[in-house]
């Protein structure tokens, strides 16, 4: 191993191809990735930050919020048979007038109401308070505020900010529920609802725990369907698209990596050749060498996963906030390095067998 | 042949001994012999000029002494170990302590010191340590290159090139050491001044050697010459 650092530190002009290509696809890996992450925090934030059991929906909805309505009377019927906590909840996505920007510049926010507030969101405000998701800085919008949203420019006061609530890729803003009602029937008419109704349920059994979706639906009947907090992530349109299409990219690009490093790994080993046979003539083991190799690859994957980490930092920091939905943590550069490493290892497997069959006897008569 | 020690009671055994060796090569449908029951016997410290053509079987017979190859048929003893039958493991380790290696072109590792070049040899098999780098040290002095043991191979001559192979020969304190044309490629003056070199170190350890060449001129460094012509050896 310590040869083998030993020309790392030496000659590391012969690993700079490598290391760059590396680099690059580390960066590429690190920032689909984050990409991945940041679309998806955009487009479920509001649902995960939902403390709750069980989300209800109406059958015939497939879980939408839009196409949800759950009838007045389920909620107490829910929290009299399950001894839980029951609140309404619901949301209505439009276009928001912001002080201060042209007339045509309008930001896009879901309207929630709400009656038990999600983990991070205070109690709901009072009527035609909303408080609004962090996100919404990058439109524009200040504390106090006055937002005209919709058509028909009804108006909320920005009291206070929420992070990472954002839902569908818009900005979140929270408000008790006559607000939300009024905002959703007055802009959306052919979505009106009655009072009473929500879109959904949010259900808190901390008895019931796992078993509480199956007990909303044994109480609520055929009518309705209760779905955990990640089932109904995933029912959000486009979430599962988005994951499926982002990680087959990714995993291309770990395949792309996997040969790169096979490729140049084994080239190195047919052009030392002739070391190995005099190494394993004075007695050196193949799986001394190819441990070598193997801590060749590693490091050089570190150094470029290294460089890759740096840049993509840097370029979150360059990025003007809320202008891409890109959101860097250090679950996915850690996830990003050890799947480099395992690329690199089996990457190095690729030349096991030809220094396995690097003969000693080269050694000898060969000048 | 056995020798006996000064005393003249305690038989002393010899540090190479091959008999009945046959090494065929299959190619194809063909069978090459390169060795055909070849009988070679090297005395403690005695010096072997192995002399012969391209294509005689020198570098074969090297091979099987220096437990790189097994032979076909015969037995092989080294220092009084008999690796007839070892396998692909034994040989090696047999290699790490048993023998040592001066290669044609000499084969320094390029990136490595002098000294480091040395080391080597402990790194990949006894990891002794500090035994092994006061050894490289106590080498480095006595080849009268120790003022070069920062130096890569590419700063160094042909001359201490070779001297530092000498040294990584003897770093694992071999009974046998096998030079492959160690003067190849130097020129006449250099190439006498490494076999005089090569003399007066294996006399000081009481190390035998066997050294291939097809040049007449190494032969008188060497107490004794073996031609092997097509395989077979002839005194």
């Amino acid at each position: 191993m310590k040869l083998a650092l030993r020309e790392l530190v030496r000659r590391p002009g012969r690993f700079v191809t490598a290391t760059a290509i590396l680099t690059l696809i580390a960066i590429l890996l690190m920032f689909l990735g984050s990409l991945l992450d940041g679309l998806i925090r955009s487009s479920t934030g509001a649902v995960r930050a939902q403390n709750a059991d069980a989300l209800v929906f109406s059958e015939s909805s497939q879980a939408s919020f839009l196409r949800s309505r759950i009838e007045p009377g389920l909620a107490a019927t829910l929290e009299q048979d399950l001894g839980a906590d029951v609140g309404g909840l619901g949301v209505v996505q439009l276009g928001a007038r912001v002080p201060g920007n042209g007339p045509r510049d309008l930001a896009n926010v879901a309207l929630w109401g709400y009656e038990l507030a999600p983990d991070g969101v205070p109690e709901p405000p009072e009527p035609g308070e909303v408080w609004a998701d962090e996100t919404l800085r990058a439109d524009g919008v200040e504390i106090g505020h006055e937002l005209l949203l919709g058509s028909a420019r009804t108006a909320v006061t920005v009291v206070g900010w929420v992070e990472d609530t954002s839902y569908n890729g818009q900005g979140s803003l929270w408000a008790d529920v006559e607000t939300w009602r009024n905002v959703l029937n007055t802009n959306r008419p052919d979505a009106a609802l009655a009072d009473g109704v929500f879109q959904s349920l949010v259900v808190r059994s901390g008895e019931l725990g796992a078993d509480t979706t199956a007990a909303v639906v044994a109480v609520a009947g055929p009518d309705y369907i209760a779905l955990t907090v990640s089932q109904a992530i995933d029912e959000i349109p486009g979430v599962t698209e988005q994951q499926t299409t982002f990680n087959q990219i990714l995993g291309v690009t770990v395949a792309i990596a996997f040969v790169v490093i096979a490729l140049f790994f084994a080239l190195l080993t047919v052009e030392r050749t002739a070391l190995y046979g005099v190494l394993k003539a004075i007695g050196a083991r193949s799986r001394t060498i190819f441990a070598g190799l193997v801590g060749q690859a590693v490091v050089v994957t570190l150094v470029a996963a290294t460089i890759a980490g740096a840049a993509v930092l840097l370029l979150d920091l360059a990025i003007p906030p809320g202008s891409i939905p890109l959101y860097v943590s250090a679950s996915r550069i850690v996830t990003s390095i050890v799947l480099l490493l395992v690329a690199a290892v089996l990457g190095c497997a690729f030349s096991l067998r030809r220094v396995l069959r690097v003969d000693p006897a080269s050694a000898l008569g060969s000048s | 042949m056995t020798t006996t020690d000064i005393a003249g009671d305690t038989p002393i055994e010899p540090t190479l001994q091959m008999s009945g060796i046959r090494k065929v090569y299959q190619l194809g449908d063909t069978e090459v012999v390169a060795l055909d029951h070849a009988e070679i016997t090297v005395e403690v410290g005695e010096i072997v000029a192995l002399v012969g053509p391209s294509g005689s079987g020198k570098t074969t017979l090297c091979s099987i002494a220096g437990g790189i190859l097994s032979a076909s048929e015969g037995s092989v003893v080294v220092g009084g170990e008999d690796i007839t039958d070892y396998g692909s493991k034994a040989l090696t380790t047999f290699r790490q302590n048993q023998v040592g290696f001066v290669f044609q072109s000499v084969h320094l590792v390029p990136f490595l010191t002098a000294r480091e070049n040395l080391l080597v040899v402990d790194e990949m098999g006894r990891r002794e340590g500090r035994v092994a780098r006061d050894r490289a040290d106590r080498l480095l002095a006595e080849l009268g290159i120790d003022d070069r043991e920062k130096n890569l191979p590419s700063q160094l001559s042909g001359g201490q090139k070779q001297r530092v192979a000498i040294g990584r020969a003897l770093m694992n304190d071999p009974q046998l050491v096998l030079f492959d044309e160690p003067t190849s490629a130097l020129d006449t003056e250099l190439g006498a001044q490494v076999m005089e070199l090569i003399r007066n170190e294996m006399k000081a350890r009481g190390t035998s050697a066997i050294v291939v060449t097809h040049d007449d001129r190494i032969t008188e460094y060497c107490d004794r010459t073996v031609r092997i012509v097509d395989g077979h050896l002839a005194a």
